[in-house]
């Protein structure tokens, strides 16, 4: 074969070969990384499935936190306005915007016994933002802030 | 008053951004030298009107001018002075006026240029920088202006800058990161005229590389800033999260790491010229498309500002027309092509899989991004997100892959390199790395590793190659500012490669419950928790934790003598907001890391974290960009295009 020739065959097989690979691997990774979002009326309604990973948000439900006295574990339970909600357990440091009344979102598996046992707990950044899938979660509440004066 | 003269410099930069694009415009349409001339002129008019509203908003910060909404709601008048300054930037309006301030600053080093005496080229760039900035200025002054009063009920005071912000890394972060993505700028308008008048030449092309660098380093340090930040003051002792704004910032490094690369060719070869345009089309468009993703509120992610459906509307659109219009003139005055010819074993073929593994990287975490808004339209509103898992197995097999053609691209000749000579480096590399991926995880960890093997395998043949190519002959006679820079990024890139590697694998963390006087081991460092002290700060109180840490008994060649660790939990009364101030004791070789949780009973819980080779990381990051920055020094690019 002509060497140009060979050159420019060998630089397809290299391209189509990378190309099919990295499409594979994308595939691949994308099957098994999403992590898609429930809320509690979702869940409550049977549309989550059980021990895949998932995300839940809600509000922290008042008086619901549980801390245990002799580790890391706490357990809480999330709901919406429609008065949905499930109860989540969690053990590690809860972040430092976490409390009752707040939107949260957490990552975890959901038992046969409907909980959540969560993997990571996220709470929102800061008061003027808030998740988008949560916003839509709790619609129609607004949380008390101290800075709410300025908000627009 | 001081907001008021802000608000009109901010109209008449506008106004000057217009009368840039029509004079510039019309002056290259009828080759008008008055016209041309006239553009420069504009771009320092708005330049200096852009200066004068930042000044104005920062003037405002200084005075406590809670009257002014932006003011009120990010300031407060016990914040230090210096944060004030700082928190002109710290949310949405006031970062996009510094934006504005960039955008027209990179303007006018442009205009300023003697290297470049292609009159009508110039003009045509400034034409194109200044329609992009009437895009922003408008953005400003129509949507998120930081000059609105709050009239006639004004706050006496204001609701402090958010507390996470309160920082030296954050202050730092957004100017270097906008430098970088407005720097791209440049290339961008570079390519629109190039199309628009003609085909670049080599002399035009080699103008154009130091601009590239620049953006290209800032960016590069801004994401390094960013990364530092996130771990240490979000706390989770992780720095890198695959959050949809950082791989906003990380998509645009990597197609613009490919653009450098691809104008190597171009420039020094002639040929990769379609794509290389391409290339500096598609880098700024990333670029703007990161700046929606963080304004516009439709992704999900800690960093983004609060969102409002009218700006992410008017940005869409923006995004769209700038774009769309670019594309379609590039599909339309497609460029000349010029077959390269060069061998297999080439310079010319290794920069090649250079891009096309650096714009499959870009392209899969664009994917992984995206890929929750796709399927949110498409679904009709099912929510998702892509989790790490998935950037970590489609980047780390595309970076290793960048990490073996890197060795070798360097020891390449231009056109064609002797098969034999090819064979004997690459048995010489193979020897090094296999060598050193057997010993050295044995120095660092006693279990079998097959990651830490494969990293330092990797590390060693890439340093390697680079040995070899700074004893090679042609770099003793001739150390060029190119060579040295290019050398050094590479080095970076290894430095890189090590911290991600070994902290990722030899990392040790817990999560533990302790009583003031207990102890706790992790990586045979001895924490003993000494209890908790109330202090105050100047506008936050403080729970501070004393943890008192031995090293292991046996010295270790990466060991530590005794220190005290002090993790925070911080109250900002004025917001109420909880702050953790994680504790970390710096080294080369390792971070001690801790965070204070929440009291538990009589005691507290807390976060240790044992982090080897973690600066690392940074310290890759700051080698590329200074590897990129070197050649701007070299004579190489001090020369003065002749025009041809």
């Amino acid at each position: 074969m002509h060497p140009n020739r060979r050159k420019r065959l060998l630089m397809v097989i290299f391209l189509v070969g990378g190309l099919s690979t990295t499409l594979a691997l994308v595939l691949v990774a994308l099957n098994r990384n999403l992590d898609f979002f429930y809320s509690p009326a979702a869940i409550a309604a049977g549309q989550a499935p059980v021990s895949k990973r998932i995300r839940a948000g809600g509000m922290v439900l008042q008086d619901s936190l549980v801390k245990a006295s002799d580790s890391l574990r706490v357990e809480f339970s999330i709901g919406d306005l429609q008065g949905f909600e499930v109860r989540v357990f969690f053990e590690g440091i809860l972040p430092d915007l976490f409390r009752e009344g707040q939107g949260v979102v957490v990552t975890g598996r959901l038992t046969t016994e409907g909980f959540i046992e969560a993997s990571q707990v996220l709470a929102k950044h800061d008061e003027n933002y808030m998740p988008r899938e949560l916003a839509e979660a709790l619609e129609g509440y607004h949380p008390p802030t101290s800075s709410q004066a300025y908000d627009r | 008053m001081i907001a008021e003269i802000g608000h009109l410099a901010l109209w008449l930069a506008l106004f000057a951004a217009a009368g840039q694009v029509f004079s510039g415009a019309l002056g290259v349409t009828l080759r008008h030298g008055i016209l041309m001339a006239a553009a420069p002129a504009f771009a320092l008019t708005q330049a200096v009107c852009a200066a004068l509203a930042f000044v104005m908003l920062a003037l405002a910060f200084l005075r406590d001018d809670f009257s002014l909404a932006y003011v009120a709601a990010n300031s407060n008048s016990l914040l230090p002075e210096f944060y004030k300054l700082a928190a002109v930037w710290g949310a949405h309006e006031g970062s996009f006026l510094l934006w504005i301030l960039i955008m027209s600053l990179w303007t006018l080093a442009v205009a300023m240029d003697t290297r470049l005496p292609l009159i009508a080229f110039k003009t045509a760039m400034l034409v194109v920088m200044g329609a992009l900035s009437c895009g922003f200025l408008l953005f400003s002054l129509l949507t998120s202006s930081p000059f609105d009063r709050l009239l006639p009920f004004s706050p006496v005071e204001g609701a402090d800058l958010n507390p996470q912000l309160q920082d030296f890394g954050l202050i730092v972060h957004p100017p270097m990161l906008y430098l970088g993505y407005i720097g791209f700028s440049v290339a961008f308008a570079f390519a629109i005229a190039s199309l628009w008048l003609r085909p670049p030449d080599a002399e035009t092309l080699r103008w154009l590389r130091p601009w590239t660098n620049a953006a290209w380093c800032f960016l590069g340090l801004g994401i390094v800033l960013g990364s530092w930040w996130a771990y240490y003051e979000l706390g989770w002792g992780g720095w890198w999260f695959w959050d949809a704004v950082e791989n906003a910032s990380l998509i645009p490094w990597l197609a613009g790491t490919a653009l450098i690369h691809s104008l190597a060719v171009s420039e020094k070869r002639g040929f990769f010229g379609q794509w290389t345009l391409l290339l500096a089309i598609l880098v700024f468009s990333f670029s703007l498309l990161g700046a929606f993703l963080v304004r516009s509120g439709v992704l999900i992610s800690v960093h983004a500002f609060a969102s409002d459906p009218e700006r992410g509307l008017f940005m869409l659109i923006f995004l769209v027309v700038v774009v769309g219009s670019a594309l379609l003139l590039y599909f339309f005055r497609f460029p000349p092509s010029i077959a390269g010819n060069y061998g297999l074993w080439s310079r010319e073929t290794f920069l090649l899989t250079n891009n096309h593994l650096l714009a499959a990287a870009a392209g899969t975490v664009l994917l992984g991004t995206l890929f929750p808004l796709v399927y949110e339209s498409l679904s009709g509103g099912r929510k998702l997100s892509v989790g790490p898992p998935y950037f970590n197995l489609t980047f780390l097999p595309l970076a290793g892959l960048l990490a073996l053609a890197l060795a070798l691209g360097p020891l390449m000749r231009w056109s064609r390199t002797p098969v034999r000579i090819i064979l004997r480096q690459v048995a010489w590399l193979t020897g090094i790395s296999l060598t050193a991926g057997l010993l050295l995880p044995l120095l660092l960890s006693d279990a079998f590793n097959p990651s830490l093997m494969l990293t330092s395998a990797l590390a060693f043949w890439i340093f390697g190659g680079l040995w070899m190519v700074i004893r090679h002959e042609s770099f003793v006679r001739n150390p060029s500012a190119s060579r040295v820079g290019m050398c050094l990024a590479h080095a970076g890139f290894v430095v890189c490669l090590i911290g991600v590697g070994f902290s990722s694998t030899l990392s040790q963390s817990k999560n533990v419950l302790l009583n003031s006087g207990q102890e706790t081991t992790l990586a045979g460092y001895h924490f003993r928790f000494e209890g908790v002290v109330r202090q105050r700060g100047a506008n936050y109180l403080a729970d501070v934790g004393i943890l008192k840490v031995s090293p292991p008994p046996l010295l270790g060649w990466f060991s530590r003598s005794a220190i005290d660790l002090r993790p925070e939990k911080r109250l900002y009364p004025v917001r109420g907001n909880v702050m953790t101030e994680a504790a970390i004791s710096p080294g080369l070789w390792l971070d001690l890391y801790a965070t204070l949780g929440s009291p538990v009973g009589e005691g507290w819980s807390m976060q240790l974290h044992y982090k080897p080779f973690i600066r690392w990381i940074w310290l890759g990051g700051v080698l590329m960009a200074l590897g990129g920055l070197i050649p701007l020094f070299g004579r190489r690019y001090r020369r003065v295009a002749r025009e041809s």
